[in-house]
């Protein structure tokens, strides 16, 4: 296999993957960023409505407020030290960007403007905050472009469309880099670096309707579960309250930031019921489940009763053509409305991952080795979406996934040449170390019965079945059970097309055998979790737990085996905030 | 539907030819995406870039019916039948309807696309007034899908040469920027028989940016700075 040797290497070429870059770019490391597809494509050009941080550009705010509603969002599983470090970091890391030339939207005096959204408060659950950083409703796209721009300016080596297949280590758990394989050629690769960081991004499109990229299959998370090591807290995913029904593409929260609102059937500002504070703007998974029994009560809009109406006409053609362009074209292609005239039918749509690669909050994975949960894997690091530091815990909140990735993308750079300057050599490659992915490629090459897209379709079924919005344990059961039926057809599977060149048919195969990784470890962990927390919802154990449950899932692929670890309770440097009942 | 599929496989030798395919699809809010998708499920040696599937990453530019669009937001009811799906034209095939993309990022890459800004660093934002960022719209929402370049035929002629409307409008962007100190030296870098005076104004970037934006324009403002600064 060629080989390629690097400093430090990053999978991933989103947020996450660019920012840390962007921090190793800045030495005279020599790094290498590997991506499945040219980095502008990554997910994160899709991310709407903003990035939060307390500037306090339009109304009070302090990062202390910031932190209360991100534990209070996070329904109490996130942990506090690294929640205190992204609020206190938000600042600086949205100025950071604005520097770099991002295309923030402005306020009249020359700031950068703000807007409100879901879960924010002043003074620690009072009124409403306005706390939202944004550049119209194309964020992400500013952010990514911007992340991108930056790192041609530092010539940063990019392996565009290239797709990572597994980590390698050594006897005593180092990591030292990966395979990958040319997706142009085919050709496989062998690329060393004493440190790896993964920024693979979500999963998302393991649900039938979801908002994700086709390309967010949880590569990363795949190669981790290979390599033996936990994914932590995977039965968390957000469900967006305001996918276009039907379809899945992202409405915002800023729409309702905004000023827009939902209706029933019976045009009833139903979220009064639900959350008579904050309304249309009270956390993600309380205004998706809000919709779901809207709907199963056949209060839902249209022919079918399968979707609610976002209401945003009433803001007016200008404000809406303004703050929200890219919305517009979105429903007028997707929905066939412009909400400038008729409110938008929306539904619950499978977003976002708050599980993923256990790290702490230098963006280093830990697993339980010898002495604890929480011990570093020599040179391994995630951040962004596949990662869970956890600042998301049970729920994330709109405008924090785009500060995820920045705040810990910095600071996971920063800490792999901490790791690059105390570990000046890099250690032997085993002989064998490659094997696996040889054996993995290999088996594409054999005959079968089965097809990828059949298994890919029953999977994102089974899993938008068996484990959506409302879950119980006879359900999950049955979706496992599912499962493992699709796991023996994958064993059987084979590709029409074996050719070398851009042959995505391989590609999506290997992605598929990610997802399906993914589907475990989320299944398991959801029948194992006997409470209901933030986005997790058990009929049958409907309420939270704290004195069983204030604690993580850790899932491992061996035996399907689930441990736990408390939730960190304790700041850096402020008070704890202590559980309590979570109301809008 | 009726389509006809621009196939290429490098390693099986065969020149490349239209492939026709019929398909079951009923055409009602959906996609050609959801159409070479659905093809690809019967027949998966068929290749393609994709990945958002609503417009915003640029991926799956392909020329339809003769003209550039994304496959992910052309619904199939606007299009005549068979629809004909081609790569991008001006761009070496690698595949099927796969290109080379890099003689495009390079010319993205030479205009030297980032912000430039040697003052001092506040420690908060750097102000800049809503009029100063209206002059970014139409600019900075380009998602580097390489439709309008390939649609140029003076990018066809002159691909090394010529910036293309991408790259120019991407030039424009930063030019138009309050922020950005650089705006001698981005002039002097297009200010070139070839690198901006090529566009000889044919305005099919326009009609075929899938965003909306108008790089003749910019490129129109670029000229008359170039044209100011002489006199």
């Amino acid at each position: 296999m060629n080989t390629r040797r690097f400093d430090a290497l990053i999978i991933g070429g989103g947020g996450a993957g660019l920012r840390a870059a962007l921090q190793l770019a800045r030495s005279d490391y020599k790094v290498a960023v590997v991506s499945k597809v040219f980095p502008t494509r990554s997910h994160t050009v899709s991310a709407q409505g903003g990035i939060t941080a307390a500037l306090a550009n339009v109304d009070d705010d302090r990062w202390e407020w910031h932190m209360y509603d991100t534990v209070k969002g996070s329904d109490w599983l996130g942990d506090q030290d690294a929640i205190e470090f992204m609020c206190r970091e938000a600042a600086s890391a949205v100025y950071e960007l604005e520097h770099m030339g991002l295309p923030f939207s402005r306020l009249e005096d020359g700031r950068i403007y703000q807007r409100p959204f879901g879960g924010q408060s002043k003074n620690f659950g009072g009124e409403q905050a306005t706390r939202t950083c944004a550049a119209a409703d194309r964020t992400g796209h500013a952010l990514l472009h911007t992340l991108y721009q930056q790192n041609i300016a530092r010539r940063t080596q990019f392996f565009d469309e290239y797709f990572a297949l597994d980590l390698l280590r050594d006897a005593e758990g180092y990591c030292l880099g990966v395979t990958a394989m040319s997706i142009e050629t085919g050709e496989p690769l062998l690329i060393e670096a004493r440190t790896t960081l993964l920024a693979t991004g979500g999963a998302g499109r393991v649900f039938w309707n979801s908002s994700n990229a086709m390309i967010n299959t949880g590569d990363g998370l795949g190669m981790v579960l290979r390599a033996g090591l936990p994914l932590q807290d995977m039965e968390f995913w957000q469900f967006h309250p305001t996918g276009v029904a039907g379809v899945g593409c992202l409405i915002t929260e800023g729409a309702r930031g905004e000023g827009g609102y939902l209706l029933n059937r019976n045009g009833d500002r139903f979220m009064e019921r639900y959350a008579p504070h904050a309304k249309d703007l009270a956390g993600r998974d309380v205004v998706a489940r809000a919709i779901a029994i809207e709907i199963a009560e056949g209060r839902g809009c249209g022919l079918h009763g399968d979707h609610v109406d976002l209401k945003l006409d009433h803001l007016g053609e200008a404000a809406i053509a303004e703050k929200l362009p890219g919305i517009r074209d979105l429903s007028i292609r997707f929905a066939g409305v412009d909400p400038a005239k008729a409110p938008i039918p929306v539904a619950p749509t499978a977003h976002y991952m708050m599980g993923g690669i256990p790290t702490n909050l230098h963006g280093q994975v830990v697993a339980p080795a010898h002495y604890g949960p929480e011990e570093p894997v020599p040179g391994l690091y995630a951040v962004g979406e596949c990662a869970c530091v956890s600042v998301h815990g049970a729920n994330r909140l709109g405008g924090n996934s785009l500060l995820d990735l920045v705040v810990f993308g910095r600071a996971a750079g920063t800490h792999m040449l901490e790791y690059l300057r105390d570990n000046p050599y890099a250690r032997p490659l085993p002989e064998d170390a490659a094997d696996p992915s040889r054996a993995r490629l290999a088996r594409w090459d054999r005959r079968g019965s089965e097809r990828v897209t059949a298994i890919s379709d029953d999977l994102r079924r089974t899993m938008q079945a068996h484990c959506g919005v409302f879950r119980t344990d006879a359900v999950l059961r049955e979706g496992l059970e599912k499962l493992s039926e699709l796991e023996a057809r994958l064993a059987h599977a084979e590709l029409q097309d074996t050719s070398r060149v851009f042959n995505t048919a391989r590609i999506d195969a290997l992605e598929l055998e990610n997802l399906i990784g993914v589907a475990r470890a989320t299944l398991v962990s959801a029948i194992h979790r006997t409470e209901s927390r933030g986005a997790h919802t058990r009929e049958d154990f409907p309420q939270r737990d704290d004195g069983n449950w204030l604690r993580h899932t850790l899932y491992s692929r061996e035996g399907d085996q689930i441990d736990t670890k408390p939730v960190r309770l304790k700041p850096l440097t402020v008070e704890s905030i202590r559980p309590k009942e979570r109301v809008y | 539907m009726k389509f006809r599929l621009y196939r290429y496989n490098p390693e099986t030798g065969a020149k490349p030819f239209m492939q026709d395919v019929e398909l079951d699809i009923e055409p009602a809010g959906k996609m050609l995406l959801d159409a070479l998708l659905a093809i690809k499920a019967q027949d998966e040696t068929l290749s393609l870039r994709r990945s958002c599937r609503e417009g915003v990453c640029g991926s799956d530019a392909v020329n339809v019916n003769g003209q550039n669009r994304l496959a992910c937001i052309t619904p199939l009811s606007e299009l005549k039948q068979p629809v004909e799906v081609r790569p991008l034209p001006g761009l070496p095939v690698i595949r099927d309807l796969v290109v080379d993309m890099e003689p495009f990022y390079r010319q993205y890459r030479s205009i030297k696309p980032w912000l430039v800004n040697d003052a001092p660093e506040p420690e908060v934002e750097r102000l800049q007034s809503p009029e100063d960022r209206a002059l970014l719209d139409g600019a900075y929402e380009c998602i580097l899908c390489a439709c309008c370049t390939t649609a140029c035929p003076s990018f066809w002629w002159n691909p090394d040469t010529f910036v293309g409307p991408a790259g120019l409008l991407q030039a424009y962007r930063f030019i138009a920027d309050s922020r950005d100190e650089a705006t001698a030296a981005r002039l002097d870098n297009l200010e070139d028989p070839y690198r901006l005076y090529r566009c000889r104004g044919i305005m099919n970037c326009v009609d075929v940016c899938p965003k909306g934006l108008n790089p003749t324009a910019a490129i129109g403002r670029i000229r008359s700075l170039l044209v100011k600064r002489r006199v």
